[in-house]
């Protein structure tokens, strides 16, 4: 090592590469296994809960767990009070009676 | 009944076919009867690392397709006598790889070898998938770096869902880390992850710690197995691996850098 690389900012590269490993590995395991059609009922809850209130995307979250031996499907969605939509004609669903 | 073992990694270029060859070499001089097959289809290199390229007839796709049997397309290593190779097909049809037709011939080597070395494509398509399938043993070939960290945690999940004994509720494929590519003194300078964080992080057993060496590039270009070459630090590296499968105790080596004079680290000369 050469001495004046002990005052350099990329000294403990190492240290940081182990750190956004675990994260990232811990966040795919977690995701790992689950079934193929959760971003796609997350984005059907989206689509549903937003006709009622104003909501983003990442205010609804989708997790498929386990408790023992049963598998649960938990759905938080936070919602703010404060912005409920108007119970107007909702032409998206007018044009699609499918 | 032979045993089968996948070399994988999910991620290209960390020594998967250097591996494949080294070990299935290694196994060979303990006196073990070992094939080494080349999954890669489309992409054929095995026989290039094991120095037979001129020597390849038929493939594994024409015994899949009865168009050849398998004692015409077995390689017999010139160096080895318990050494075969079976060569893949340079065709660009993905789908040659049939499942029921590997299983048949894999079946028909059982009878013939010991050990059965499955040297994986990259990624997670079809011929990986494949090649990983039917192993009884996997060896994940990892790379001290984050992208090849992540690929191999993820053929691991795939090991442990989609292979056969996964499928039929069987044991469990029994997962080894095989660390290649290791420089000791980046490691020392904080550069590189040490042999403990990946451990840590894929939480698999160590078979064994592979130095970053010259004699990796001399031995592929010349065509041998690395655990041929007596003075190279990563054949022995591989040796010892091999023995540690076998059910050896052996002591890590080459995982710390060599001792230099402190003048010499102060001033950073190598």
């Amino acid at each position: 090592m050469r001495l004046w690389n002990l005052f350099s900012p990329n000294r403990h590269s190492a240290a940081i590469a182990k750190e956004r490993l675990k994260i990232v590995l811990a966040h795919e395991r977690a995701g790992r296994g689950a079934p193929d059609f959760l971003p796609r009922l997350q984005k059907e809850l989206i689509d549903v809960v937003g006709r009622y209130v104003e909501i983003r995307d990442d205010m609804i979250r989708v997790n498929l767990g386990k408790q023992g031996e049963t598998s649960l499907l938990e759905i938080n969605i936070e919602i703010d009070p404060a912005k409920p939509r108007p119970p107007a004609p909702r032409p998206a669903m007018a044009a699609n009676p499918g | 009944m032979a045993k089968v073992i996948v070399i994988t990694s999910g991620k290209g270029g960390v020594g998967k076919t250097t591996t494949a060859a080294a070990f299935a070499a290694g196994l060979a001089l303990r006196g073990h009867r070992t094939v080494v097959i080349d999954f890669d289809v489309g992409l054929r290199n095995l026989d290039l690392i094991m120095g037979c390229e001129r020597r390849v007839v038929f493939d594994f796709i024409n015994v899949i397709n009865g168009d050849a049997n398998l004692n015409q397309a077995l390689i017999k290593d010139k160096r080895n006598d318990n050494l075969y190779i079976f060569p893949t097909s340079q065709t660009r049809d993905k789908d040659a790889l049939k499942r029921d037709g590997v299983e048949r011939v894999l079946a028909e080597l059982t009878q013939q070898f010991d050990y059965i070395i499955c040297d994986s494509p990259a990624g997670i398509e079809h011929g990986a998938i494949t090649a990983l399938y039917f192993a009884d043993s996997a060896i994940i070939v990892t790379n001290p770096e984050v992208s090849s960290v992540r690929d191999s945690d993820r053929i691991i999940g795939i090991l442990s869902s989609r292979s056969r004994r996964a499928e039929r509720n069987e044991p469990p494929v029994d997962i080894h880390l095989l660390l290649t590519r290791y420089d000791p003194a980046r490691v020392a300078k904080g550069e590189m992850l040490t042999v403990e964080d990946v451990k840590e992080i894929l939480s698999i057993p160590l078979l064994g710690v592979i130095p970053e060496s010259e004699s990796v590039l001399r031995a592929s270009n010349t065509g041998t197995p690395v655990t041929f070459d007596p003075e190279s630090a990563a054949g022995r590296a591989y040796l010892d691996a091999v023995a540690r499968f076998l059910g050896e105790q052996r002591e890590m080596r080459f995982v710390k850098p060599e001792r230099r004079s402190f003048i010499r680290v102060l001033f950073g000369r190598a």
